[in-house]
């Protein structure tokens, strides 16, 4: 089968872009908010390898797994979940999954949000208010996040601090205009919510 | 190398255009997965022990455990360098849980192992700033 354990990080047999051999800790930052406000755009704009779709079957809690054979007739519901990578230095890799808002979602962001070193809200400023649960639940999970508001041609840009007033944002929370499809700009959300994240950290008590 | 098989590994994991429940049913013998012993992450980073890609390596595994399906053989041919839970999913086209059982195979079998992925509980300045200096340098 020839293979001879070549260093290539884009495998040409496998098609699959491996990390660098020293990479040892992978984090993950969840990309969230309502259904096309541009999460997907974002991972895109910054990920270093074509984004992956990862799905997972899920069937109702109630129901254990060990009891739904190959001929159940229950009906699962097949969730996807898109995502990219960033190498941001030899032992660090980051993760940005971009994760449906939806309700009937949150069983499986849930279990992405547990041990994420943060997450990105997107808002789309013309409909804040699908973004108000997102919110609530992040806070109440206790991620640490920042507020990217997606410029869309043709809707209106607000400043900073009426954004953070109208979703009821505590002051430290950063808010920041930006632009999905712009790599710069995408990336500068990142940097947002590493420094906010630092502070944080520095700080006694952490994120709050 | 044909553009046919360009992205071919075990080629019947790629080949398989069946993501339904009986394939997964097949793979995983029906065990529900993830955290079932080794708690793997989407983020684990998966990485191949030795050079287990090289036959006898897998057949004296075959001997030894179970059976290995191609899925396992596509792994481990992937994970020559490390790469993540959740990547390997993708690349198999199976779901996370489904994936996670067949890694957890592997780490039975010693043919994987796995990096410490999870973020600590207490964020780690230092780490964080590492973070904050790779994403200004992009």
């Amino acid at each position: 089968m020839g293979f001879n354990g070549s260093e290539s990080p884009g495998d040409l047999r496998t098609g699959v872009r491996t990390l660098e051999p020293t990479a040892a800790i992978a984090l993950k930052i969840a990309v969230v908010g309502p259904l096309g406000v541009g999460k997907s755009t974002l991972v895109r704009s910054v990920s270093e390898i074509s984004p992956l779709t990862t799905e997972e079957t899920m069937s109702r809690q109630s129901v254990p797994i060990d009891a739904l054979g190959p001929s159940s007739t229950k009906t699962h519901t097949t969730v996807a979940m898109d995502f990219g990578r960033i190498t941001v230095s030899e032992r660090i890799v980051l993760y940005l999954f971009g994760t449906p808002g939806q309700e009937r979602f949150w069983f499986l962001w849930d279990g992405l949000v547990d041990g994420a070193l943060g997450a990105v809200v997107i808002v789309d400023v013309r409909r804040l208010a699908e973004s108000f649960d997102v919110l609530d639940r992040l806070e109440r999970r206790g991620c640490a996040f920042i507020v990217a508001a997606n410029g869309f041609p043709g809707s209106p840009i607000y400043r900073p601090e009426e954004l953070r007033e109208a979703l009821d944002l505590p002051a430290a929370v950063p808010v920041v205009n930006f632009d999905a499809r712009d790599r710069e700009s995408s990336r500068s959300v990142l940097v947002s919510l590493a420094e906010y994240l630092l502070a944080a950290a520095r700080r006694p008590g952490g994120v709050g | 190398m044909t553009r046919r098989h360009g992205r071919d590994v075990g080629s019947s994991a790629d080949d398989a255009q069946d993501t339904g429940p009986e394939r997964i049913y097949v793979l995983t013998g029906g065990r529900g997965g993830p955290h079932a012993r080794t708690r793997l992450d989407l983020v684990t980073l998966v990485v191949a022990v030795g050079k287990p890609w090289q036959s006898s390596a897998v057949s004296a595994a075959i001997r030894e455990h179970r059976r290995l399906f191609p899925e396992h053989l596509a792994i481990i041919r992937y994970c020559r360098r490390p790469l993540s839970v959740v990547e390997i999913s993708a690349h198999l086209r199976l779901p996370f849980s489904a994936t996670a059982v067949l890694i957890e195979d592997l780490l039975e079998a010693e043919l994987v192992r796995t990096r410490a992925a999870v973020m600590p509980v207490v964020p780690d300045p230092e780490l964080i700033e590492e973070v904050l200096r790779g994403l200004q340098r992009l």
